[in-house]
């Protein structure tokens, strides 16, 4: 199958883009990155589709040949549907994080702080039972 | 008339699902829709099990439109099979949760509870009953969705951070999974499972080993193999019980469900994708276990038992024979109903105790020798003793192991062995801890006005009935581990042969049952 070059390269910036902005600590920028990366990949399976061409009738004047491929942009379409939808969930979820931490970080995880905790305690004897749980 | 039936598994709880939200203010009206609609899905499961077990695969095509174009639904046994097991670990917990529901009395998450427990439901049915590989990624949207909701239900700071992991995880998986389906599409030029098996056998070996790797990876995150496990243990633990269980049980095995499925289909007997199955076995196992040995939270410590326990699944299918397989599928059906059962009991010591730490409790054999029994039985069957279904479905994989010979085969097993052995160490460190000893104080709510009351003595009836069902549950698989074993073998022969299940997608019409 014959590609599109410019659809192409859009695909690679978009993912380039997208994991970088995934790599961020900034939780606004990781929604960001996951849309971008959401585009990516969907123009990717567009691409998978093969050349642009006539409108996908049964039946058509212009025969099946010089049709466009419907099915890839049907999946596109649900893809980019469920993009949308969980999108709109990950705002959400970010916007909770900051009205309750004050941040728009990601948050510090159950390990992470428990391995904050033991470096501090083993900086600073004598350690509070507590600190260990 | 059995083709009819064939969609039900989705259609049913997504329908219900709709009608669960119009009865938000009802709240015994939705607890007896979703316990009718789940119980329906039971019935429907087993029937779907018993006529593609004596007469193959059941095959629909959505629409009406022929295989390759339009979305075929599939049940052979081992969907068939892994559907059944779906649909009674999701009834036992909906009564758990409606059981502690009911004995809350709140009608803050109750309300939202519901409709995402029934479309939860839809989803693992739709992924384990589609044909077609980006309706597969439509099912696991489906079911993440409702996911996405259910682990974030409470809105607490600590669910909204492991909330986020766990969202941003996924979702980039998903997009990974578009572009791999994007991939296959372009390389073969159809998604349907059946039709792109003939297809990709032509394609170039590098081609091929690409594609599924890249499937592997997909799936491997949703399945928590290593290294792509670490946001499970970081997530599970903070929803409430019922929710961590059915997510333990169910959603990891959705994965493997995929990755056997793909790799048995898709790319048949590829040395590589095989070995690195094996040395991703290996390290899931001891990974995982050694994790779940340093815990002090009775609920990250099972989290990362699931993690560990993925690994003798990847052990069976990267053997790649019919024993291995048929061990590997028995080993999901034992794990699926041990490990939400485990959940479960920690729910109910976490209600008891008033918190799911080990260093804080103590003693609670002396104050319900119920609660420790209940915990012994699938925790020893976890580990895998004698004469329980783990020590049965451990037993066939190392069978399997040792009867493949190969170098990288052997080091798994005895991986598994070590495993299986550190997982008794994680799981008597629990009971000694939590049984034994002192009788610790009861801790005190720490958020009194969240959905989940710990700390009280009183255990509704239908919590502990649905635990109770659970653990005999699992002690029914040992009984029927005979029947069982024959029915995964003959699973494990149609996965070995993929041709039976192409011929009954691809030509479904010319026979109509």
């Amino acid at each position: 199958m014959t590609g599109n070059l410019t659809l192409a390269l859009t695909v690679g910036g978009l993912y380039t883009v997208g994991t970088y902005l995934l790599l961020q600590r900034t939780l606004t920028r990781i929604v960001l990155g996951l849309g971008l990366l959401g585009h990516g990949a969907n123009l990717l399976l567009l691409q998978a589709g093969g050349p642009a061409g006539g409108v996908p009738f049964v039946g058509s004047p212009a025969g099946a040949s010089a049709t466009a491929d419907p099915l890839p942009q049907a999946m596109v379409l649900t893809a980019i549907v469920i993009t949308f939808g969980v999108s709109a969930f990950l705002l959400a979820l970010a916007y909770r994080s900051w009205v309750l931490t004050g941040e728009d970080d990601v948050q510090d995880d159950v390990e992470d702080r428990r391995v904050a905790r033991r470096q501090r305690a083993d900086a600073a004897p004598p350690v509070r039972p507590e600190d260990e749980l | 008339m059995i083709r009819v039936l064939l969609p039900l598994p989705v259609v049913l709880p997504l329908l219900a699902g709709g009608l669960s939200v119009v009865l938000g203010r009802h709240q015994k009206l939705q607890r007896l829709l979703s316990v009718l609609t789940l119980t329906a899905g039971v019935v429907v499961a087993a029937r779907l099990l018993y006529e593609a077990d004596t007469a193959g695969p059941i095959v629909v095509q959505l629409g009406g439109w022929a295989a390759p174009a339009g979305i075929s639904l599939v049940a052979d046994r081992l969907s068939a099979l892994l559907l059944l097991v779906s649909a009674l670990v999701l009834l036992a917990v909906l009564l758990y949760a409606v059981g502690q529901g009911a004995a809350e009395g709140r009608r803050t998450t109750v309300a939202v509870f519901h409709p995402c427990y029934l479309v939860l439901a839809a989803g693992i049915a739709m992924a384990f009953l589609t044909g077609d590989l980006f309706n597969l990624f439509v099912a696991f949207e489906v079911m993440l969705v409702a996911s996405y909701v259910l682990i974030t239900l409470d809105g607490g700071a600590e669910q909204v951070r492991a909330g986020m992991t766990y969202v941003v995880v996924s979702l980039l998986a998903s997009a990974l999974f578009v572009t791999a389906v994007g991939l296959v599409y372009a390389a073969t030029g159809t998604v349907n499972m059946a039709d792109a098996a003939e297809r990709l056998a032509e394609l170039p070996d590098g081609v091929r080993l690409t594609l599924a790797l890249m499937l592997l990876v997909v799936f491997g995150v949703k399945a928590a193999i290593f290294p792509l496990f670490s946001w499970l243990p970081d997530s599970y633990p903070t929803a409430p019980s019922p929710v961590t269980a059915v997510f333990a049980g169910l959603l990891t095995k959705v994965g493997v469900y995929a990755i056997i499925r793909t790799q048995t289909l898709l790319f048949p007997g590829d040395d590589v994708a095989a070995s690195v199955l094996l040395v991703l076995a290996v390290l899931t196992m001891v990974f995982g276990i050694l994790g779940a040995l340093v815990q002090d939270d009775l609920k990250r410590l099972l989290s990362f038992t699931i993690v560990g326990h993925i690994g003798y699944m990847l052990l069976g299918l990267g053997l790649y024979s019919v024993a291995g397989l048929a061990a590997a599928i028995l080993y999901t059906v034992h794990h699926i109903v041990v490990q939400t059962t485990l959940f479960l009991v920690a729910g109910l010591i976490e209600r008891r105790e008033g918190t799911s730490s080990l260093a804080r409790s103590g003693g609670l054999q002396h104050v319900t020798p119920v609660l420790a029994i209940l915990y012994l039985l699938p925790a020893l069957s976890l580990a895998g003793i004698p004469p329980f279904s783990g020590f049965l479905a451990k037993l066939g994989l190392i069978q399997a192991g040792t009867a493949d010979g190969g170098v990288l085969a052997l080091v798994a097993v005895g991986a598994a062995i070590l495993t299986s052995l550190l997982t008794l160490y994680a799981m008597a460190r629990v009971w000694s801890t939590v049984f034994w000893g002192k009788v610790a104080s009861v801790v005190p709510d720490e958020d009194p006005s969240d959905a989940v009351v710990v700390g009280t003595e009183r255990t509704p009836a239908l919590m502990l009935g649905a635990a109770v069902f659970a653990v005999v549950g699992g002690l029914s698989i040992t009984v029927l581990a005979g029947p069982l074993y024959a029915l995964t073998s003959r699973a494990a022969t149609d996965l070995m042969e993929p041709a039976s299940y192409v011929r009954a997608v691809l030509v479904a019409d010319e026979a109509p049952r």
